[in-house]
């Protein structure tokens, strides 16, 4: 898988963040095989300093960084947040994150399209998380995203695909962009039925971090994930209505 | 002079940002930072000349999603 031009093995890009502790983190990463984890810039606190302890277990961990813009609600926001996090982490890569309802963290789209034209013309190599809406896709490519990250669901959920029809549609649409399916993943088999469909990369965090063995259920997704790719690799049969016997009719004996 | 700090208000001599990230002990800090709400890249810091009301934000790397 290409992103921007970089070769990735893993099409697992995993979450740093609510594990239960430091050493459970590098452990679900390293489990996970991910090549590329998601951090973010929050305020230092005081005298305790934890961001530089966990950039500094980041660094060994030897994966490629993808800072996001969580958290922000307005273009403005998000735009100074990957400015900041540019300096901070060394890349040009930025999931960007413009949220528009607290409810359901889903993405204000007219502020996501605007940031994404704002900071693409600036140099960034932007990672949206938008929804499945086709017309903000390609809205976002004119922008000059090269990679799109639709929602399966709310941020947390766990629910899966919510709307499998219309991630279908955007695989059928951008047949040549790379579609990252971002949030909402609960499950392996959630993952691997967005990889059936034909998307290129999993985005997720809560689903590991909050598991009772964080670890394991990387492991769990990074093979649920693996099987996904090679089973829309593989193509699929066509799904039927009707049954259709497998075992040969002719032949029977009449008994 | 007075400016607020990730919101804590704090009493700096100053004159530069660069200055006060000396004096509120981010000398080798990996951090970014934020003026009124605009970004200052760490080659600027020692340009830019603090105000009695400032808001500064300092943002390091944290766990994200």
């Amino acid at each position: 898988m290409e992103l921007y031009g970089v070769t990735v093995g893993s099409r697992l890009l995993l979450g740093t963040a609510q594990y239960p502790s430091p050493a459970i983190l590098a452990d679900a990463v390293r489990q996970s095989g991910a090549e590329i984890v998601t951090v973010s810039l929050r305020r230092e606190s005081g005298n305790e300093r934890n961001g530089q302890g966990f950039w500094s277990l980041v660094r060994d961990l030897g994966v490629r960084v993808l800072p996001n813009t969580a958290g922000c609600h307005t273009a403005r926001e998000a735009i100074t947040t990957a400015q900041m996090a540019r300096e901070v982490f060394e890349t040009n890569w930025i999931k960007l994150e413009v949220i528009g309802n607290h409810d359901t963290l889903q993405p204000d789209v007219f502020g996501l399209v605007e940031a994404a034209r704002s900071l693409s013309a600036d140099g960034f190599e932007v990672f949206p998380y938008t929804t499945e809406d086709l017309v903000v896709g390609e809205r976002l490519l004119d922008a000059g995203c090269r990679v799109l990250m639709p929602w399966g669901a709310p941020i947390g959920s766990g629910r899966g695909l919510n709307n499998v029809y219309g991630l279908r549609m955007m695989r059928a649409h951008f047949p040549d962009v790379p579609l990252v399916v971002d949030a909402g993943i609960g499950l392996p088999s959630q993952a691997a039925q967005a990889m059936e469909l034909g998307y290129d990369a999993i985005l997720l965090n809560t689903a590991v971090a909050r598991a009772g063995k964080p670890a394991q259920m990387a492991h769990a997704f990074a093979q649920a994930i693996a099987a996904g790719r090679e089973a829309y690799i593989a193509e699929p049969m066509p799904m039927r209505d009707m049954a259709s016997p497998s075992t040969p009719v002719l032949g029977m004996a009449m008994l | 002079m007075k400016i607020l700090v990730n919101s804590e208000e704090r009493d700096i001599a100053g004159p530069t940002l660069a200055t006060a990230l000396d004096e509120l002990g981010y000398t080798c800090a990996v951090i970014a930072t934020a003026l009124n709400g605009r970004f200052v890249p760490a080659r600027r810091r020692a340009e830019v000349i603090l105000r009695d009301g400032d808001q500064l934000e300092l943002l390091a790397p944290m766990q994200g999603g």
